[in-house]
Order: structure tokens, then sequence, then C-alpha cells
């Protein structure tokens, strides 16, 4: 059948490539190889390859976890103009949109399930079989609306490409498509839930938490975007309209300016109020009782954030292709660090009884993410190499031009 | 007059026959043959032989056992058998793993007289040695926080100290454990059910069930819950050789583990550890349904208070000043 030879030849797609293409794949394996070169070492000793000690039970991998969910949410950020406002210039890449969210949520998975102690023992968690602790368990929860999101962005990825290479319409999946965005928020509250939820961590269990975790998601995975989608412009040489990248771009610097207020209210009332609860957000800001491993970089994060904002609320820099980037790569490497080890690690520290251990990631766990990381690079690598020439052949794209290759 | 947790009694469930047991000890997809092959096992043994397989940590029988609380008898006596004939395998020891079960009307609970304590330590080492405590890694279930004589400050405690005497002029010592919380945080949080309370207020966690993710650590506000990063290592010489099936058998590496008020002792009528080792009298134990119970009679006397109250975990952990 036409259909599943037009799928046979995008699926060919994935092995033609130039150099450029074969150096990127190789790199990735070569991470991905040293990844589980990495894990094997930790399956074999136990956790104790990583930093991660009874004081600071969650580190690294959780951080990472914690940031790509906002990452898949915010996937949204393109689905919301594309389809509620038929904003034309991104509903043409909003799949790719979606393609990120698949990848982000698949990383996710990834990431806890290097962090448990017993992976083989992890089918207790599936309903009937095992004994999960539903709907008493945030973690559970957790379980079931990313599992649910990585189903509906997946569905939808395929289904889009599936109709687009029959050149037919795909309308009908318009309910799914909405009902993506409300799920979206989902992933994320219930994420921040998680962490809210523990009345033993002062710094987790303050309301403001889910707030500040949607308005950075709403940072840092639309700055991926776009880049991302400026990668994509340059290798498949498509048309992506500037348009859609700006809009993209005023967005973030709404939910920027949003999450810099949020962490300023949070500021206020630990340091005005000096009570005993502000000890993490000293830890974090000034350092406590002569630790300040995360010091540095909460400020590197800061700094990066407000220059990041100066740089999206103009106009005249935000339509600048140059600053733009510069910017999308600040608030990356910010809510990155602000997201990630800067909202686990200070729940831990000091710990229940007051004990400080300073947690870096070890070898191990720099490894074992690094292998992650590349292992969705490389997802997104090939399903945007396997799926994007199917919508260029069915001409949802303008080219820029022949393709060098 | 009602049970009171601290009489002697003896314990029908550690008396299981061993005699006669037929020969079980093979591969553990075998094991699982000896049972009605219900839905349940057999789909929980293939994921988990994949999962074991993709991950590699073939590592132990005990991945495919049932929850604790599904266990039959025939389940638990040919469990604890594995389990008794692998550590003679491993250490040259010979155990007994034995699951004592609740009795009517106990609801266990500690009470302990800061006036008494000197910091001696010697609580956690007892704790140490009955429950299998491993060395290296070292770590305990009861840290004793030091702390400077009109604080009870945990910020600036000190749960390392090494003096040659205690306790130290200027000082005051807390010890904390496991406070088996009426309404544990940890409990709600575990994503499989691997960790409960009993209905006599202890609270368990099933080795083989936990998953290992730690959230009832971040959960618990009292440092109650140890993880083994390690393969935890005891001196065959030093093991117990009584061992609860939930409380102080020898655990895997990977899975989280905890303070059960000495469960192997305390439902047969000993007193934990602990409290024997205590050479000032400050630990108190006992029943909280037995009007005449040791902790009893301390609430109802002295002015008891818990750590930090206004969490709403009401801890069966109290403290007062004798
Ligand atoms: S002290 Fe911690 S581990 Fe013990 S019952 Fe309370 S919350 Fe759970
Ligand atoms: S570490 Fe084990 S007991 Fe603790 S929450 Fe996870 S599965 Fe449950």
């Amino acid at each position: 059948m036409s259909v599943f030879s037009g799928l046979g030849t995008a699926a060919k797609e994935i092995v033609r490539g130039g150099r450029i293409y074969y150096a990127w794949v190789a790199l990735l394996l070569v991470f991905i190889s040293l990844g589980l070169v990495a894990y094997v070492g930790q399956l074999r000793n136990g956790l104790g390859m990583t930093n991660m000690r009874n004081q600071v039970a969650w580190g690294f991998y959780i951080s990472n976890f914690t940031f790509l969910v906002g990452v898949a949410a915010a996937a949204v950020l393109l689905v919301i103009p594309a389809y509620v406002y038929n904003f034309k210039p991104i509903k043409e890449i909003a799949f790719l949109g979606e393609l990120m969210a698949v990848t982000a949520i698949v990383m996710c998975i990834l990431f806890v399930a290097v962090d448990v102690g017993g992976p083989a023992n992890l089918w207790h968690l599936i309903p009937f079989i095992g004994r999960p602790n539903f709907p008493v368990s945030l973690l559970t929860w957790d379980i079931v609306v990313l599992n649910g999101y990585l189903g509906i962005n997946g569905f939808i990825f395929f289904y889009v490409l599936y109709k687009v290479s029959r050149g037919q319409k795909y309308s009908r999946i318009l309910p799914l498509i909405l009902l993506s965005i409300p799920w979206a928020v989902g992933i994320h509250t219930v994420t921040a839930f998680l962490y809210n939820g523990l009345v033993a961590r002062p710094f987790w269990n303050a309301a403001i938490l889910a707030p500040r975790f949607l308005a950075s998601a709403f940072c840092s995975g639309p700055a991926l975007m776009i880049l991302v989608l400026q990668l994509v412009r340059r290798q498949f040489r498509i048309d992506i309209d500037g348009r859609a990248l700006t809009k993209i771009a005023e967005l973030v610097a709404y939910a920027l300016a949003f999450n810099l207020f949020l962490l300023g209210a949070e500021a206020f009332k630990e340091f005005y109020g000096q009570s005993e609860h502000i000890a993490p957000m000293k830890y974090l800001y000034l350092g406590l009782h002569g630790h300040h491993a995360l010091v540095p970089f909460m400020w590197t994060a800061l700094t990066l954030n407000v220059t990041a904002l100066m740089l999206f609320l103009v106009p005249r820099f935000r339509n600048n292709v140059k600053l733009l980037n510069v910017g999308c790569v600040f608030i990356l490497c910010g809510v990155y660090i602000e997201k990630g080890l800067g909202l686990v690690v200070p729940g831990f520290t000091p710990d229940a009884l007051g004990e400080i251990y300073e947690y870096v990631p070890s070898v191990t766990e720099l490894a074992v993410s690094l292998g992650i990381w590349s292992s969705g690079a490389l997802c997104f690598t090939l399903l945007a190499k396997f799926s994007i020439p199917v919508f260029i052949k069915a001409k949802q794209f303008t080219l820029l031009g022949e393709p060098s290759e | 007059m009602k049970n009171d947790g601290c009489t002697p009694r003896a314990c029908p469930s550690s008396e299981a026959p061993v005699a006669g047991a037929t020969a079980e000890r093979g591969a553990p997809l075998l094991q699982l043959g000896r049972r009605p092959p219900d839905r349940r096992a057999i789909l929980g043994a293939s994921v988990a032989a994949v999962a074991a397989a993709a991950t590699g940590s073939g590592c132990g029988n005990h991945r495919f056992d049932a929850h604790y609380k599904e266990l039959t008898d025939e389940d638990k006596r040919r469990i604890f058998e594995r389990i008794e004939a692998e550590t003679r395998a491993r250490t040259g020891v010979d155990v007994k793993i034995s699951a004592p079960q609740p009795m009517d009307g106990v609801e266990f609970a500690y009470a302990l007289d800061l006036s008494l304590c000197n910091g001696n330590r010697r609580c956690a080492e007892a704790c140490a040695r009955e429950n299998n405590l491993p060395d290296v890694p070292k770590f305990r279930y009861i840290q004793v926080l030091e702390m400077d004589r009109g604080t009870l400050d945990f910020e600036n405690a000190n749960a390392y100290y090494e003096h040659d005497e205690v306790p130290v002029p200027g000082k005051v010592y807390l010890p904390v454990q496991c406070q088996h919380c009426a309404n544990p945080p940890c409990v709600k949080v575990c994503p499989v059910t691997a960790t409960w309370r009993e209905p006599d207020g202890l609270v368990v966690v099933d080795y083989n069930w936990c998953i290992g993710c730690r959230y009832c650590i971040a959960a618990c506000p009292y440092f109650g819950r140890r993880f083994n990063f390690h393969e935890p290592t005891v001196r065959p010489r030093d093991i117990n050789p009584d061992q609860g099936y939930i409380s102080n058998r020898l655990r895997p590496v990977g899975v989280v583990e905890k303070c059960t008020f000495c469960l192997q002792r305390t439902r047969v009528g000993r007193y934990p550890a602990c409290l024997e080792a205590c050479p000032t009298g400050a630990r108190k134990f006992g029943n909280l349904g037995d009007p005449n119970g040791e902790v009893r009679i301390m609430l109802e006397r002295k002015r008891v208070y818990v750590l930090k109250e206004e969490l709403g975990t009401l801890p069966r952990f109290y403290y007062f000043y004798g």
C-alpha cells in the first residue's frame, strides 16, 4: 500500500544523512554506552556509587527528572496558540512540540528507573499484579499522569504523521489535542505535589511550589523549543516562520517574569520572617554553617534568569535572533540549576534532624545522566528524521531550497 | 486486664515446623511453580524476569515473593526456610526466621526521660547488634543528638560526637529513632505499600517488596529510616540468629529499613534491646492499651511532649523530664 511504502521511504530517511548527522548519532551512541557502563556499575555495587546518602536521599537523577517534566509540560505552549487561536506559523511546527514532549517523558521515566534501589521490583507498581498505592501515594499519580501524557502525545504524533502521509485531514483528533493542554498542566502539578505534600520538608511544603513549577516550566521548555526549531530549520532547510519564534519568546518572557516574581515572594517571606524554615534558603543563597556547595550555582542561575528576562522583555532584543538564542541558553541553564539541584537538594539540607550533608553528584551519576540525555537526543533526532520528510512531502512546509545532501 | 505486651508469652508462629520440608531451594521459578499457578504470580514472575534480565540484577530469588500481607502460612514457611538456607550458605550461621503476630488490644509506645539520658549511646549499639545493622558502612537507627544546654535546636545539634566521657558539662542529649507515628507520613507516600503500620502500632517495611525509591525517607520528619546504599555486611559472629521477617533479618542492598521497636522481641513479651541496654533507666516501653503499662503511667504522671507535634504525625514516642 502506498501509505506504508510512504512510511517505508520515510524510515529510510533515518539511515540517510550527511557527515554531521552520522557524527552526531555516533557521539550520542558513545555517550549512551558510557552511561550504560556506569549504570551497570551502579547495579552491581548499589546506589552507594552515587553521592546520595540517607541525609540527602534524592539527588541528580530526581533533579533531572523534575526539570524534564517541565520541558514535557511546556509542549502545550506550542499547542495552545496553534489550535486554540489557529495561529498558522505555530500550527506547522506543533508536532515538533509533541515530539519533544514524548522524548522528555521517556527521559523522565529513565531517570526515575535509574534512581530506584531495586529496578527488578518495579513490577510491584503494576496494577493487579503489583500493589500500587493508588490514590494515596502521589508517586503513583505521577506514574499515571506521565504515562498518560506519553500515550496521548505519542498517539497524536503518530496519528498526525499517518494522516499527513496520506494527505488527509487530521481534525478528528482535535479533542485529544485539546485534552493534552490540561493534562500538561496536570503532570506538572502532580509532580509539584509530590514534593509539596511532605510535611517533613519545609522548603517543599509551601503552597507556592506548584505555581513556581509551572512558571519555570513555561520558561525552560519553550526556550529549548526555540533552539531546537532553529536547528531543525537549518538541518532540514524548511521554512519555519520567524513569527512563530518571536511569539514563543513573548510567552517565555511572561513566564520568566512571573517565575522571578514568585521567587521574590518566597525570598521575602523567608528572609523577613527569619523563622527556622529559612535554613534551606540560606543554604542555597548564602551558605549554612560553612557549607556552600550550591551558592555559586544559585547566584549564577539568578543572574542568568534576570539577564534573559531583560533580553526577552525588550522587543528589539527579542527580535534579534542571536540575542534571542543567547537568552534561551541562559534560561535553560538558569532553570536547570534552579529547578534541578536547587529544588531537590535544599529539601534535604539541612535534613530532618538538622544535619548538613553536602551533596554533589558523583561521576556515576553524571555519566548515567549523560547517557539518558543522549538517549533522549537520539530518540528526538531519529523521530524528527523519520517524520519531517513526511511533512515536507505533504507540502506542510515550504522548503528554503534544495537540501545540500 | 488487657494484654500487656511485656508479659512473656510464647509466639505460635515462631514455632513453624522445619522438619519434613521438601527440597525447594532451587530456582525461583520452580518455587513459584509449587503455588497454585495464579495469574498474579505468573505475571509478576515474568515481568520481574524481564526486568531482572534487562537490568542484570537477578541476584537473590526474593524478587518473586508476594507481599507480606498476601503470604499464606505455607508461603511463609517456604520463604523463611529458603532465607535460612541462603543465610547458612552465605555466612555459615544458622538463623531462625519468624513472624510473630500482633496481639489484640496492644498498642506499643515508648517514653524517654531526657533528664536521665547522658548520651552514652549504649542503646544505639545494642540496637545495632540486635537488629543486624552493618558496621561498614556504619549506620544506626538511633541518633543521639548532643545540644547545648538551653536549646533544643536540631540545626546546632551534633550526632557524631566523640568524647572520652559523657555527659559533657553544658550539653544535653536527645536520642531520636523512628517515632512509630500513628499518622505516619512515610506510609502514605510509599508507591507500592511496602511499608505500613501494624495493628499494634509498629511501622514496618517488607524488604522483599520495597522498590527502593526512598520517597518514605523524604517524607519522614524524624530521620527514622535508612536506605541500604551499599551491600550491608554484618560479621558472621555478630549476626543475631533470632530474626523477624519484617524486622531484623539480614536486608538486601537497595531497600529501606528502620527501627521496629524490636518486633521480634516485643511481640513475644520481651523489652526492646535499646531499653535493656540503657544503663540510666531513661527508657520506658509498654502497651498503651494496658492501664498499668509503663508508658501509660508516664503519660499520666509526667508532663510529656512529642517531637514536631505541629506536623500532626502523632508519634508514639514520648519525651519527658522525670
Ligand atoms: S518516625 Fe518517620 S519512619 Fe517512623 S513512623 Fe514516623 S514518619 Fe515513619
Ligand atoms: S523506599 Fe521502599 S518503603 Fe520507602 S517508599 Fe519507596 S518502596 Fe516504599
